[in-house]
């Protein structure tokens, strides 16, 4: 398959040498289609089946491809493993965006907290606050404007910088 | 209140109904609110529209019929209210081959089945000279793509399965692929033929509109339960999908149609190539020659956006000719009730004449007989290259 590009080549190339029992993909790559094909025309693959070969295990399809993964069961695989496998990897993802998601909200909690600081530290000058009255009067306003801390703290900075 | 539904698309042109529905407030006008999600392969849209994670999908016109049949993956019936496009396909190749083709070619290879025969006698050289089969990209086995190349080279003497290789290729992909080499050809749908020419690296050969004058290419498809489950919800998706492609069609609304087409969360290419698409007015060569054809791409006119079984039957028969579904009478009665004028009428009211100038075997291929949607059989013996098993 000279004509091939690398990664394709790859693709194939290692599906056969691995000879695996499973093939996991990620739904966002688009060469799922070429896997498709491979399935259809390959004599090499022996006994290709896709997972949803399998209708009866609807919800834990339906959460694998949710979660943004897809199975194919290439070899003589049970059912009882293929369920195991797909499973495992679905919790995977999920723990992964977890992840993900903690990360990003640990980001900005950290990106508030110097909002809030910078704006305590306003406050305390020009009002002459303690550092505890300052965050108390943050509080106060958020609570009683229904808005976040930090967005209020965001405020009276755009405030100073305005009267400087 | 209105009604949420959850819509998979692919980024190409003949997607522009169901965009312009949305994004033009025609689904909201019927009380529908609708989250698109573009999506990066077939398969994807398949399997989430399958398992219902899409209430419905932008589908290219076999996977309806395989998923139906349960061909290469389960069996989930779809029905199809709707046609989102017919053509809107074209052959390209690479300056090479085009050279190549166009000095084999005993007449002018605009013509499809001077440049098949071209192709064959090119196909029979290299083979002489052991140089390597000359690959063309598609798009998915069960895809239009793939039997529009099959029966155009087929035509002219060449063996799809013996004589060159045909790859799948996500269609982003494809420029990238015949620029780089590792294909010498695809066939796929708009706007990537514009893209490849406009970047220098690929001729367009041939729109499909050339190969079959009518060519179903995507659907509006449905779980064929929820269609039964939500009667009222389903005329009036179909009702803001006519109501868009009347819109689109409308050559005052093109400019609007592609800059809204153009946004990177729906298309994402220039305006001005989604435009050149809407009017069937191609750039065909890097030096600049331009080929008009105003059926390059049907979004509503003629009655395209209305199913037709006789399209049905014969991607069925190409299924059955390239031995990826087995000859049945029960088969093609699956295939054909895919289609569903009878929800199209009822939502939107029945065309009250035929259209003139349309083929009257409902296809007007290039090559071969006209096409008998009640016999296959016909359509099938009138060719010697075939995989029938």
């Amino acid at each position: 398959m000279s004509r091939t590009s690398p990664e394709r080549t790859g693709l194939l190339a290692r599906v056969y040498a691995l000879d695996p029992d499973v093939i996991l993909i990620d739904l966002e790559n688009p060469s799922r289609d070429e896997l498709e094909q491979m399935f259809q025309v390959s004599r090499a693959v022996k006994r290709p089946i896709a997972m949803f070969v399998d209708q009866s295990d609807t919800a834990s399809i339906q959460a694998s491809v949710d979660a943004g993964v897809s199975a194919y069961i290439v070899g003589n695989l049970q059912k009882e493993r293929i369920k195991t496998i797909l499973d495992l990897c679905v919790s995977r993802f999920n723990a992964f965006s977890r992840l993900q998601g903690e990360l990003d909200r640990a980001k900005s909690a950290l990106e508030d907290r110097k909002v809030i600081d910078r704006a305590k530290g306003i406050l305390m000058k020009m009002k002459k606050l303690t550092e505890e009255e300052a965050y108390a009067l943050l509080r106060k306003t958020a609570m009683n404007e229904n808005r976040k801390i930090a967005e209020v703290a965001q405020s009276v900075i755009m405030a100073a910088e305005m009267f400087k | 209140m209105s009604d949420r539904l959850r819509i998979g698309f692919i980024p190409l042109a003949d997607a522009t109904a169901l965009l312009i529905a949305v994004d033009k407030g025609f689904c909201a006008a019927q009380g529908l609110d609708i989250e698109l999600v573009r999506e990066v392969s077939w398969s994807n849209v398949r399997d989430k529209l399958n398992i219902g994670l899409f209430d419905a999908a932008h589908l290219i016109a076999p996977v309806a019929i395989a998923s139906s049949l349960g061909l290469g993956h389960i069996k989930v019936p779809i029905v199809a209210p709707f046609g989102l496009g017919v053509n809107g396909n074209a052959i390209t190749v690479s300056p090479a081959l085009h050279a190549a083709l166009r000095d084999a070619a005993e007449g002018a290879i605009r013509d499809p089945m001077v440049s098949a025969r071209a192709l064959a006698r090119v196909v029979a050289r290299r083979k002489a000279q052991d140089e390597e089969p000359l690959t063309f990209g598609m798009t998915f086995p069960f895809s239009t793509h793939n039997y529009h190349l099959r029966f155009w080279m087929a035509a002219g003497g060449v063996d799809p399965d013996e004589d060159v290789r045909l790859v799948v290729l996500p269609p982003p992909y494809m420029v990238e692929s015949l620029q780089n080499g590792h294909v010498d050809a695809f066939c796929v749908g708009a706007p990537w033929n514009s893209v490849a020419v406009d970047l220098g690296i690929g001729h367009i050969l041939h729109f499909v509109s050339e190969i079959l004058i009518r060519a179903a290419e995507k659907l509006l498809g449905v779980r064929q339960r929820w269609a039964e489950e939500n009667p009222d919800v389903l005329a009036r998706l179909v009702r803001a999908h006519s109501q868009a492609a009347d819109f689109v069609e409308d050559v005052n609304n093109r400019d609007e149609v592609a800059a809204l087409l153009a946004a990177p969360n729906r298309i994402g290419v220039a305006p001005e190539v989604i435009r050149r698409t809407l009017d069937g007015h191609m750039k065909v060569s890097p030096g600049g020659i331009y080929r008009n054809d105003p059926r390059y791409l049907l979004v509503g006119r003629a009655g395209a956006a209305r199913p037709d079984p006789v399209q049905a039957a014969w991607l069925y028969a190409q299924m059955v000719r390239w031995g990826q579904a087995p000859l049945s009478r029960e088969m093609l009665a699956l295939a054909k009730a895919v289609w569903r004028p009878d929800l199209y009428d009822a939502a939107v009211g029945k065309p009250a004449a035929p259209f003139p100038g349309e083929p009257a075997d409902g296809i007007g291929a290039f090559a071969g007989p006209a096409f008998d949607a009640n016999d296959i059989e016909a359509h099938l013996a009138a060719w010697t290259i075939k995989r029938m098993g």
